[in-house]
């Protein structure tokens, strides 16, 4: 699987400028998302001394995925340190904490407890740069590990890119590999906005090349942008985090049949690259959006209505979209029937394949 | 109550000058008229809603009064006009919030000290634990002064903030105006126990409760509190005692919870009247005095009026403009069919 992704993600080889790459002299390590995020935050505090670190279990422990690990000892404790266990606490000082001109990296353990802290994100977080007329920006970068597969408990699988994606002021992310997470993250934490960054945490481990650059941004193209990871002719999969992994294996799995699968990975969910969408569309004609959200008001709606802006005209089939359902998140033994599966998003592609004009 | 440390040398600035007593009184008289005025104003419509701080002049006067604008910073609730006016942030910015022209005011927070207006209920009170905790990180002395009333004693977010101050031995003063009113429903029913300064033993803060209508004696509090806080030894919690004689807002009618003889007796003696017979008890000021110091609360109102009056609306591009630091090109576009579809530009 890590092969398909690296594979597409290609950094310094095939697609964008392979000249330049041939000029300068990139790195390649493989290591865990964990280990990328963990790699992007270390190098986040050396380089940036006004950035900070914390959450709860984010300094001694390391996380609870250990993801800040080692980041406390390296850094000290002023850097990166335990908050009391209270999320409205934790996003509510980091408002303070940008406004004295620091660059907070706060932790919510997970998804559900973000909701905890809903109103800081929403009525403070996200509006101060507009309330204060530009002069108190809030360049916090809110880590949470995100959405489900990892057979725990209540509360610890939910996907909350749409509830922060509605939100005026806030910007959304999520890496699909090791590669997208190192380089999101070091962007997102150097970016003077909020930005919500969901870490998909059914990933943690999966273990890749990352490609680290020469220090001239992202390799292989635009820090903003969606990024086309297998190209095909016939149907354009899209998704993001941990869904991305997933379509390329139904891509795989479709080419067996003869159908050609493009995959996009959105990466920002706001904002939408909204031409790379209609660039794929427009070739392919066809599109299933894929995500583990519930449906109704889900991401996918909103995708939906791009490409159908973008590419009404030579669209063959409605877009089509394999979700999660209307449901509150099952427990770990429902976990599979919930979350798009290869069958389901298979089926989803043949439903579009065969739809016909009435 | 008290259970803030006694006074350690160097704490406090000693006991307020004849000059300093008279500039209290100059300042809760023009916040006095500045307060009146804006209901008139709105009766007028000259601005659609104002929330009044009539009665709470000594609690907001003499708390920003112990303000050092070089180092501190302050952060207000919606009804704070008496501490904005005391730290000398532009009133008629200020105002503009009021006049529906700017959510968080016109004023430049970092320049005034003051954090933008705040409508959530003990929203901000987070935020200045973290600017306080800021200091620490920074190796200053600044101390953060978080506002907010006995209604917001009641949020979640109230004991976070005061758990995390403690925890972080972060340099905030938490000054709470119990003015008797959360619109309408009062503090008994409001706060168990009858007084938010109670809790503060259960986060080990040392805490005041204080006659929150006698200026000298919340200078005096608020002074100690600063010296506390700024020397490294973590919050204090004052709770000024006082009384919301008006309406919460210019849409709220009090007589539909409570009775005019309640008001009266809830209300006590006027504080600005209480320092007027202090003055003259005193022999700080004469006549000739209080004479300058309302034509100059008359002046200013005037001043203020006029400068609102004349404040038009933001242009329409701001809405996009200011949402964030880098803009998308969603927002992008849709200023660009705003501008094309809308009459104004």
């Amino acid at each position: 699987m890590s092969n398909a992704i690296l594979e597409g993600a290609g950094p310094a080889g095939e697609s964008a400028g392979g000249s330049a790459a041939a000029r300068t002299a990139h790195t390649t390590v493989v290591l865990s998302m964990q280990q990328a995020l963990n790699r992007a935050l270390d190098e986040v505090l050396s380089e940036n001394p006004r950035t900070l670190v914390f959450g709860e279990d984010c300094g001694r422990l390391g996380g609870v995925f250990r993801v800040t690990d080692g980041l406390q000892a390296r850094h000290g404790g002023q850097r990166v340190f335990d908050t009391p266990l209270a999320e409205s606490g934790i996003l509510g000082m980091s408002v303070g904490l940008a406004m004295a001109g620091f660059h907070p990296i706060p932790e919510v353990q997970f998804d559900g407890f973000a909701y905890p802290a809903t109103s800081q994100i929403v009525c403070q977080i996200a509006r101060m740069n507009y309330r204060s007329r530009g002069t108190l920006p809030m360049p916090i970068t809110l880590r949470v590990p995100s959405f489900g597969g990892i057979r725990a408990p209540e509360h610890h699988g939910e996907s909350l890119e749409a509830l922060f994606a509605h939100v005026p002021g806030l910007k959304v992310v999520s890496p699909s590999n090791p590669h997208e997470a190192y380089h999101l993250l070091k962007y997102a934490a150097a970016r003077p906005d909020p930005v919500v960054f969901l870490e998909p945490k059914s990933r943690y481990w999966q273990k890749g090349e990352v490609d680290l650059g020469a220090g001239d941004g992202i390799p292989g193209g635009s820090p903003t942008g969606a990024r086309v990871l297998r190209q095909g002719r016939h149907i354009t999969l899209v998704a993001w985090g941990a869904m991305v992994a997933r379509c390329l294996q139904v891509a795989a799995l479709a080419a067996e049949d003869g159908i050609d699968a493009e995959v996009l990975d959105l990466r920002w969910l706001k904002p939408i690259d909204a031409p790379a969408l209609a660039a794929s569309v427009r070739k392919t004609r066809r599109a299933v959006v894929v995500h583990e959200a519930p449906l109704t008001s889900g991401l996918g709606a909103e995708v939906a209505q791009l490409i159908t802006q973008g590419c009404f005209d030579t669209l063959k089939a409605p877009v089509e979209r394999v979700t999660g359902f209307d449901v509150p998140y099952p427990a770990g033994d429902l976990e599979d029937e919930y979350i798009p599966n290869t069958d389901r998003i298979l089926f989803g592609i043949q439903r579009v394949l065969e739809y016909r004009r009435g | 109550m008290d259970t803030l440390p006694p006074r350690t040398p160097g704490n406090a600035a000693g006991p307020l000058t004849a000059a300093q007593l008279r500039e209290l009184y100059s300042l809760m008289l023009a916040v006095r008229h500045l307060d009146t005025s804006a209901v008139t104003w709105q009766r007028q419509g000259l601005i659609p809603g104002y929330a009044p701080e009539l009665g709470q002049e000594a609690a907001q006067v003499g708390s920003g009064y112990a303000v050092d604008t070089s180092r501190d910073f302050v952060f207000p609730t919606y009804r704070e006009m008496g501490v904005a006016r005391t730290l000398g942030v532009d009133m008629v910015a200020y105002m503009s919030t009021h006049k529906a022209t700017w959510h968080g005011g016109l004023y430049d927070p970092l320049a005034s000290r003051l954090a933008p207006i705040q409508a959530v209920v003990a929203g901000s009170v987070l935020h200045a634990v973290g600017w306080a905790h800021g200091q620490t990180l920074d190796g200053k002395d600044g101390v953060a002064l978080s506002y907010f009333g006995d209604g917001a004693s009641s949020q979640g977010d109230i004991h976070e903030a005061m758990n995390f101050a403690a925890v972080l031995k972060a340099p905030v003063v938490f000054f709470i105006q119990n003015n008797g009113w959360a619109i309408s429903v009062p503090t008994e029913r409001q706060v168990a126990g009858g007084s938010v300064a109670a809790r503060a033993a259960g986060y080990g803060i040392p805490a005041l409760k204080i006659d929150g209508d006698d200026v000298v004696a919340v200078v005096g509090a608020s002074r100690r509190a600063f010296a506390h806080a700024r020397s490294g030894n973590g919050p204090v919690l004052i709770e000024a005692m006082t009384y919301r004689r008006g309406p919460h807002s210019t849409s709220d009618d009090p007589g539909r919870y409570r009775s005019l003889e309640e008001e009266r007796a809830g209300a006590g003696e006027d504080p600005i009247e209480r320092l007027r017979k202090r003055l003259l008890a005193e022999g700080a000021a004469d006549e000739a005095f209080f004479a300058a110091a309302l034509a100059a609360a008359e002046a200013e109102e005037e001043e203020v009026r006029a400068g609102i009056e004349a404040l038009g609306p933001r242009p329409g591009t701001e809405m996009f403009d200011l949402v964030f630091q880098e803009t998308t090109p969603a927002l992008q576009a849709q200023a660009a069919s705003w501008r094309e579809e809308s009459e104004h530009v």
